[in-house]
């Protein structure tokens, strides 16, 4: 008999310890949680107002929901590995504004796409760089190219302005269409999710963002390239951010210097909200996703129940600490299960 | 001879320390100024610099003693914004500014009180704590007023926040900001209180192995930078002559930018408030060196956020360096 591959069976029947499934499930119920709070959100909103979930109500949600999921995805990745992006938002303004410059020239659609992508790769690039040569903290440098970006952007663009008449008609057509009540734009989010979703699941590469994540030390002891990784992160975390840029531009054809202003805020919510630990090495794309979706749908749900919108901000900072602070709790409360456990069975 | 060299040694090494060298610069950019810039050192042009100043100095005071234990609040701003609004909101009812005054102090005191509450409690990250209570205090501040702007406080106050003492380049809201960096100053350095945040900083476990209490010290600070926060929202409305829901937007980032860029280490445990207020006034003036100068307000953003990066990769690479300087003296001393 020839082996043809290696033997993948050790690790897999390894049995898992009760402790380990029991955080397993822990973090399942997590992600559950927040899909469960979402729909028990949109049920009560559709009794209260029937038009809600219509097919451009549902069009709506999605739409609004697509460039958070986006940008969150990216950050989360940055976040897995112990570190975070601020100058997301400043990223994702400067290539929505490139991307519509190269268009109002006539230029082609999916070039102007690709143009967003790259300025935000090589924005993502100068961060990673920083972060993982300089060896200087994430917050600090992040903060600081937050600046530079927007500071440049605004430079470049000025008073000047870019609007939906300049912009070809099927870039903005793309924009608002899709199949249904589903939005193309949506489809893009979807299928950038799941790849990254199975990429951090079945990757090696993708598992050493968790493992240099919970113990930079020890990964770098293991053998991890954890410089190699984390710079993939941003740059990663870069490219979607450029990418939302660009169907920030298709979404609402209308992009000035202040656009993506305070962005970074509510995708670093939407990554907290949604699981994904600062302190690194847990979470999922999946819950932050759902963490996008449910802070998007809070703004959509307020304003159907008739509820001023000045109450969204407050609402969007409670949900945040509310969603930590739960997570603190159940956290507190397996530990000391397991610690029971251990005792009887030790 | 020896000794010689250890004195030697001694300055090298104070020069090295990253907030004599913000000291030194910021001395440098303000000799440069006077002397090259027209319009610069007259007084009115220097009590705008330090008016405008004054917000993130306030701020940085109890941001720096937060950041040298470990912790950081980004809901400084969205206090502020806060107590501007509750401020305006209760003037609109008709309350003498008297009153308010202290319900709205009260009231950033209970801001800090639920972020130091969040954090020592339950034991969350300040990051994501203050991310969240950023939100949420800046929503409740836009429930209170809404878009409304409340400009009529008593000429009074307003005198007192703008103006300036006769002729000179001194703010009369100097003169307090001064006691309160005294108090500080003295606080961080040469109290029990002080020596052991930077010993919660280093390593909070050990601090607590020690005696330190260390849940109840970071308690009081979060609560004191509540109480900054809401003090500096009241100057600012009155400074600004409005009460505006959105006051003080974003300035959590530039008190954070300038306490980093005076050397306070992010991990903890290092930084002098000399340094994090060389860094806070250093930014002021630059900022209004490039507003003289006509430099747009967009490239002097790019200008802040360039120093911020400096600021860190400076001692980082300085360290770098001193370290294979080291290397190379110990394999030549071996050698010879």
């Amino acid at each position: 008999m020839t082996v043809t591959a290696p033997n993948p069976a050790p690790a897999a029947e390894v049995p898992k310890s009760s402790g380990t499934r029991l955080v397993d499930r822990v973090f399942k119920m997590r992600e559950l949680a927040i899909l469960l709070v979402f729909l028990v959100m949109i049920v009560i909103t559709q009794i209260g107002n029937s038009d809600f979930l219509s097919e451009q109500g549902i069009k709506d949600l999605l739409l609004n929901a697509t460039i958070l999921v986006l940008v969150a995805t990216g950050q989360s990745l940055v976040v897995i590995t112990r570190n975070v992006d601020l100058s997301v938002g400043s990223t994702l303004g400067i290539s929505a504004f490139a991307a519509g410059t190269y268009l109002q020239d006539g230029g082609n659609s999916t070039v102007a796409v690709l143009l967003a992508v790259l300025l935000g790769i090589g924005c993502g690039l100068v961060n990673g760089l920083l972060v993982s040569l300089g060896q200087v903290p994430a917050l600090v440098v992040t903060l600081g190219t937050l600046y530079i970006i927007r500071g440049i952007d605004s430079i470049w663009v000025g008073s000047r302005q870019i609007t939906a008449a300049g912009l070809p008609d099927g870039f903005i057509d793309f924009g608002s269409g899709g199949l249904w009540a589903v939005p193309w734009l949506a489809m893009i989010a979807l299928v950038v999710l799941v790849a990254t979703a199975y990429y951090l699941k079945h990757f090696g590469s993708g598992r050493e963002l968790y493992a240099l994540g919970s113990n930079p030390e020890a990964a770098r002891l293991a053998g991890i390239p954890v410089r190699k990784r984390i710079l993939a992160a941003y740059t990663f975390c870069g490219a979607l951010a450029g990418l939302a840029g660009a169907l920030y531009l298709a979404r609402f054809g209308n992009v000035d210097s202040g656009t993506g202003y305070g962005y970074e805020l509510t995708v670093v919510s939407a990554v907290v909200v949604g699981g994904v630990v600062f302190t690194g090495g847990s979470g999922s794309v999946y819950g932050a996703a759902l963490g996008a979706l449910l802070l998007t749908s809070v703004n959509s749900v307020l304003p159907a129940l008739g509820v001023s919108s000045v109450w969204v901000l407050a609402i969007n900072g409670i949900l945040l600490i509310l969603a930590i602070a739960v997570d603190r709790i159940v956290a507190l409360r397996v530990a000391t299960a397991l610690k029971k456990r251990n005792a009887r069975h030790g | 001879m020896a000794d010689s060299a250890l004195v030697r040694a001694v300055r090298w090494s104070a020069l090295k320390r990253w907030d004599s060298a913000v000291g030194a610069l910021l001395i440098v950019v303000l000799l440069l100024s006077f002397t090259t810039v027209d319009g610069f050192g007259n007084a009115l042009n220097l009590s705008f610099l330090i008016g405008n100043t004054l917000p993130i100095a306030l701020i940085a005071l109890p941001m720096t003693l937060l950041v040298v234990s470990g912790e950081i609040d980004l809901s400084v701003a969205s206090t502020a914004g806060l107590s501007g609004a509750v401020m305006g909101a209760l003037w609109n009812q008709g309350m003498t500014i008297e009153t308010i005054i202290p319900i709205c102090l009260l009231l950033g005191v209970v801001c800090g009180l639920i972020n130091g509450l969040l954090v020592t409690r339950l034991g969350l990250p300040s990051l994501a704590v203050t991310i969240g209570t950023l939100a949420a205090y800046r929503g409740i501040a836009q429930i209170v007023l809404g878009s409304d702007a409340v400009t009529d406080f008593p000429s009074q106050y307003l005198d007192f926040a703008s103006g300036r003492l006769g002729d000179t380049f001194i703010p009369y809201a100097f003169f307090p900001f001064l006691v309160l960096l005294a108090i500080a100053v003295v606080a961080l350095h040469a109290t029990p209180f002080g020596r052991s945040l930077f010993a919660v900083g280093a390593s909070e476990e050990a601090a607590r192995f020690s005696g330190v209490r260390v849940k109840r010290q970071k308690l009081i600070l979060f609560t004191m930078t509540g109480l900054m926060a809401s003090l500096t929202g009241v100057f600012w409305a009155l400074h600004y002559a409005s009460a505006r829901f959105d006051n003080a937007t974003g300035l959590e980032l530039s008190v954070v930018a300038a306490v980093l860029l005076g050397g306070i280490d992010f991990d903890g445990g290092k930084g002098t408030l000399g340094g994090a207020i060389a860094g806070v006034f250093l930014l002021g003036a630059l900022q209004n060196v490039m507003s003289l100068q006509d430099v747009s307000a967009q490239s002097q953003i790019v200008v802040t956020g360039v120093l911020l990066v400096l600021s860190v990769l400076g001692p980082r690479v300085a360290r770098q360096v001193s370290i294979a300087r080291a290397g190379r003296r110990a394999a030549q001393s071996s050698t010879g």
